[in-house]
Formats: C-alpha cells, structure tokens, sequence
C-alpha cells in the first residue's frame, strides 16, 4: 500500500477556557489515500470543522493541537514553524470553507486574488499568472473567464463565488483539499454542481479530498470514504456503502436511519432522541451513552477504543465481545 | 455615480444656505453694530447715516438676500475693527491655519493608522498598551493643557522650539508657507501635535478596533489558508478593508481639526482664521464672526462631499451599488 496522502493520528485538540480545559478533539485518527475523498459527517460542534482546521494549521488561539502527529505524504506538519506551514497551506493543502460570500476579500478583484495566491506558491510572471488564473476559473466552471477575471466578489452568485473559491484553493495544484462544508450555503440546484465539481477535479487531479460536512447525502454522493464524528471523536469510519447500508455505532445508525426516504410514508422525520454533550459536559465512558438505546454498564464506565471490523472500524462496546472474524 | 455626485452637490448647498440663514440672522440679534464702530459722541444723525449706508435700514429679506448674493461671491462685508474687506482679512489667515490643520491631520492619520495597526496585531505587547493608555491621555486632556504643557516642556524648560507664531514665512503668490523656512517647520510642530493629538487617538483606537474586527473575518480566514503572507495579508487585505470606516472619520474630522484650531492658535498665537475669529468675538466683529462661520461650514460640507466621492473609489461594492440606486 502506498503511503496516504494525509495520515491524522491520535489527534487531540484542546481550547483553553476560563472554566479549565476542553478538549473539542480527543483522539482522531485517519488516512487519506492520493485520489480518495474521505467524508467526515456529525452534528454541529463534533469536531469536523476544528479537525479541518487542525490539518492546515489553522487553529485559532486559544485552540491548540495538544497531541497526536499529523503527516502529509510522510512529513510530519503538525509541529512545523509558522513561515514553513504557511508555504505548506495554499500550495500543498487547499482549503474550502463554507460560506463562498464572505470568503473572498470584497475590494480586490478575483483576478488579482487568484494571481497573488499563485505569485505566493508558484514562481510565474504576472502575465503567466494570469494566464493560469483564466485557465483556473475556466476549469471550475465560469463562463467567459477572460472576463470575469476582472470581477469584483460581489458581481458573482453564490454558486459562481464557490467557483472562485475553488479556483483559488486549487491553484498551486495542492496534493489535499479540504472542504469545509463548501455546499452549505448554496442552493440546493448549485449544490450538486459544486459536488460534482470538487469529484470531478480530486479525480483528475488525483488530490485527496476530505470532505467535511452534516449533509449524509452529499458524503453518499461524493465520498469513497466516511467518518462519522461524535462529540471529538470518529465513532465510526469505513467506506461509504458499507457505513451507509450497515452502519455499526448505535449513532452512526441513528444518522442513516434519520435521512428520509422518498419512498418512506412516515409521517414524522426519524431523530435520535437528546442532544450532543457540551464540551464542558462530556459524560464518562462512551460520550454517546445518554442518548444510546443499547448502552450498558460498561459504557458509562470505560471509553471505548476504536476497533476493526471488517473493512470498518467502530469505537462501541457492543462489540467487544464479539470477536473480530465473525463482524464482518 | 454622476447623478449621485450631483445630488449630494445640491444637499451641499441647501446646507450652505441653511448656514447662511444662521450666520445673516447673527447681524440682526448680536447687538446694534453701528454701537459698536462709532464713538460715544457720535450723535444721532451720523448714526442713522452710518446705517443707511450699511443698508441696515432695508427689509429683513432684501438684506439676506444682499447677504446671500454677496457671500456667494466670497464678500462678507468689513471689519468692524480693522475696516478691511473680511475676505481679505480671512484669506490672508487662511494659508497659517490649513497649513496647521493639514500638518496635524496629516500627524494624526499617520501616527494614528501606525498606532492603531501596531496594537491590533501585536495586542497583548506593552507597546501595544503604553499606545492605550497615551491615547487615553489624548482623548481625556483638553487641547490647550496640552499646548500649555508642551510650551513649559519644549520652549521654557528646554528652549528647543519657539513658544508662539509661525517663525518665518515665505510669500508665494497669495499664499504664505511657513514649510519652507527652518523656523517655521519648527514652529509648526508643537501646534501641530497639539492639534492632531485628539484625532490621532480616535483613528488609532477606530484602526485598532477595526483592524481586529475584519481580522476576525472570514476572508482574511481564508487568506491564510490560501498561504499568503502575513504581510500580504495584514497589509494587503486587512489594512485596506480598515481604512473605509478610517477615511470617513479623518475627512470628517478634518473639518473640526479647522474648527479646534481655533484654541490651539490661541494658545500658541498662531495667525490664521481662528486667533481673528477670537478676536473678534472679543471685539463683537460680527461681519468676521458671520464669514468664519461660512468658511468652515463650507469646509466642512466640501469635505463630506469627498468623503462620499472617495468611498466609491475605495470601495468597489459602492460604485455599482451607487449606480444602480441612482
């Protein structure tokens, strides 16, 4: 097996408070093959964002990485100098974020944004630059690049804005892409282009993807991978077909049982019943637990670890006393 | 953007003659000017005389009309106490006082951005609260303690600069320039420092708050994931989107800079608009009183006008925003 693009392990992160400590990530580990696209979904608040964050060294204080390694094809980025993963982000790692209104500074051109984020990673002229910025909002999709190159931010929608944003994130040929939940604010018809997009140029281009969001359809559509996050942990991760149709975690089975079917003459919409713990207030044991149907003694006691099963890996105690060989 | 232009032309000009309205009704309720130029035993006769040849005996209209008329063309009657056209009086001032207005402000918008800048980036530094606690100072201390206590440093105790005046001027066309001799650079520091002081606190504490809140934005969020310096992205990105709300109160505040010169040329006997404007209070000089009054008004709304025009510049959001609601 070739070595992952992205490698997470044992990731921790840990905002300092005036209440103590909270630990917003606790333990997190993940692989990202070159070309695969690794959804990572959970409520609002599990951790998918701050891990995004974590990766590209963009942790805000007072968050900090506070253990666990981070490897981008082999080089440790977690403990890097700030100059040395400034050169790193933008150029080998591109970042997506959410809203594609407020992402682009809104008194320059996005000509020239484009062309300073490649002035910055890649060594070209002006004229050369803006050459590939063209040939940049072309491949993402805007109409007449030649013109709108010269655009301000607020003359594009929505959609066209998430284009650009895209553009810029991909400009130096980054060998990672992460995707903050880039479809969120968009309409819904914008949505799928902007899915099928950000597919079509991981698979082209060969670059990892992950992809953070809360919408299980777009990870159903777009991932090869999931990661179901709950509370600062993976309760569950594997590949998109065998989670989707057979998830493991009781929450992981909670959040497919949740998304409405079109055949489904349910009156009501399926939830899980409770909300997610606050940081402050993560219960011990198993952090689901409270909200857990099948949860057990021990699981109010002991945390538990992930474990293989098959082509998944699960952190529940529901399946520590079935051996490995017959999960699967 | 021209029919924009032109609408805030003409607001412009209905403050203008708001003002006038103002400034003429001074003349009819600041006490009888004829009182004021003649001697105690003019008699009777020669005082009627006088206010005849005033035009004071007129109707209220025809005089603010006559007043309106003549102020548009830059005539405002003369001195009571120096018996000069006051537009002449005003102009030859003019040069002491925009020269002083435009030092301080420009002082202040430098001293104040670097200030401001400095203290939203390097926040929890001790440099970073000293510039607190001066611009504390700034805020609080009235202008002329300052000048008082900067004549008794600078001048008294260490005989660095000169107390009072603009030292030597040089004469170009109309115009008098103190920027062109030694003694008069000298002389405009002290001033001008006093002047701008006030303004360099409030753009370094604007800056500052500012610079921290499109710090937090998500644009520049995104500009570091796109690996861009930090100096591309303090300067490039996060400067130019403080500097917006920073144009709008420093072209604003050009306007009371002028206003406020008149303490600060009083205390350091300055001879521009605001040591005559003093004078002739003392002297009930309403004619100059009436002028000052329209000079800075028109300053003041001048500068608004800018201040809107280069809005659209700095901001492109505004230009088509401008053009399309107009």
């Amino acid at each position: 097996m070739t070595e992952p693009v992205l490698s997470v392990r044992n990731l921790q992160v840990e905002f300092a408070s005036r209440r103590g400590t909270l630990r917003a990530i606790d333990g997190v580990s993940f692989d990202i093959a070159k070309g695969e696209v690794l959804g990572v979904v959970g409520e609002s608040g599990a951790g998918k964002s701050v891990t995004g964050l974590s990766v590209i060294g963009l942790i805000d204080p007072p968050g900090r990485i506070a253990g666990g390694e981070i490897h981008l094809a082999g080089l440790r980025i977690d403990n890097l100098p700030p100059e040395e993963m400034r050169r790193i982000r933008g150029k080998r790692i591109g970042m997506i974020f959410q809203d594609p209104l407020t992402s682009l500074n809104p008194l320059y051109r996005v000509g020239d944004q484009i062309v300073e984020t490649i002035r910055t990673h890649l060594n070209l002229s002006e004229q050369a630059a803006r050459r590939r910025a063209i040939d940049l909002l072309a491949e993402v999709g805007i109409p007449a690049p030649e013109k709108r190159i010269d655009g301000y931010p607020h003359e594009f929608s929505g959609g066209m804005r998430q284009r650009v944003v895209i553009a810029l994130a991909i400009c130096a040929e980054p060998e990672l892409i992460i995707a903050d939940e880039p479809t969120t604010a968009l309409d819904v018809s914008v949505q799928a282009q902007i899915i099928s997009l950000i597919k079509r140029l991981g698979r082209d281009h060969g670059t990892a993807v992950m992809l953070v969001t809360h919408d299980m359809g777009v990870i159903a559509e777009t991932s090869d991978r999931v990661a179901v996050m709950y509370a600062g942990r993976v309760a569950e991760i594997g590949p998109v077909q065998d989670v989707v149709r057979n998830p493991l975690h009781p929450y992981a089975k909670g959040l497919m049982g949740a998304i409405p079917t079109l055949a489904g003459d349910d009156k009501r919409l399926v939830q899980i019943p409770g909300s997610m713990p606050r940081l402050s207030a993560i219960p011990r044991g198993c952090s689901f637990n409270p909200r857990c149907a099948s949860a057990f003694d021990r699981c109010r006691v002991d945390r538990p670890e992930p474990q293989s099963r098959g082509t998944q890996s699960v952190a529940c105690h529901l399946y520590d006393s079935v051996p490995a060989e017959t999960a699967a | 953007m021209l029919a924009f232009t032109l609408r805030r032309a003409i607001q412009a000009i209905g403050v203008m003659i708001a003002v006038g309205v103002i400034s003429f009704s001074m003349f009819r309720f600041a006490g009888d000017p004829v009182n004021q130029m003649v001697g105690m035993d003019t008699s009777g006769a020669e005082r009627a005389a006088i206010r005849k040849s005033l035009g004071l005996d007129d109707p209220v209209i025809v005089q603010f009309g006559r007043y309106v008329g003549n102020a548009a063309q830059f005539k405002f009657g003369v001195s009571y106490q120096f018996r000069l056209p006051v537009t002449n009086l005003l102009m030859e001032r003019m040069p002491a006082t925009l020269e002083l207005a435009i030092c301080a402000t420009i002082f202040a918008m430098v001293s104040g951005i670097l200030m401001g800048v400095y203290s939203a980036l390097r926040r929890d530094s001790w440099l970073a609260h000293a510039f607190q606690a001066v611009s504390l100072i700034g805020i609080s201390l009235p202008t002329f303690l300052i000048g008082i206590l900067m004549i008794y440093l600078f001048s008294v105790t260490l005989g660095w600069l000169p107390s009072f005046g603009r030292g030597d001027v040089v004469h170009i066309g109309w115009w008098t320039t103190g920027l062109l001799t030694w003694s008069g650079l000298k002389a405009l520091i002290m001033p001008s420092i006093t002047l701008g002081l006030f303004q360099m606190t409030l753009i370094m504490r604007l800056v500052r708050a500012e610079m921290l809140e499109v710090l937090r934005t998500d644009y520049i969020r995104f500009a570091r994931a796109r690996g861009l310096t930090t100096r591309a992205i303090h300067f490039g990105h996060a400067l130019r989107n403080t500097l917006v709300p920073v144009i709008t109160v420093a072209g604003l505040q050009f306007g009371s800079v002028i206003a406020f010169a008149i303490i600060t040329e009083t205390v350091f006997q300055w001879p521009g608009m605001g040591l005559l404007f003093v004078q002739a209070v003392q002297n009930v000089d309403i004619p100059i009183m009436a002028a000052y009054l329209m000079m800075v008004s028109l300053i003041f709304v001048t500068i608004n006008l800018v201040v809107d025009i280069l809005y659209t510049i700095v901001d492109p959001r505004l230009r088509s925003t401008v053009s399309r609601a107009h």
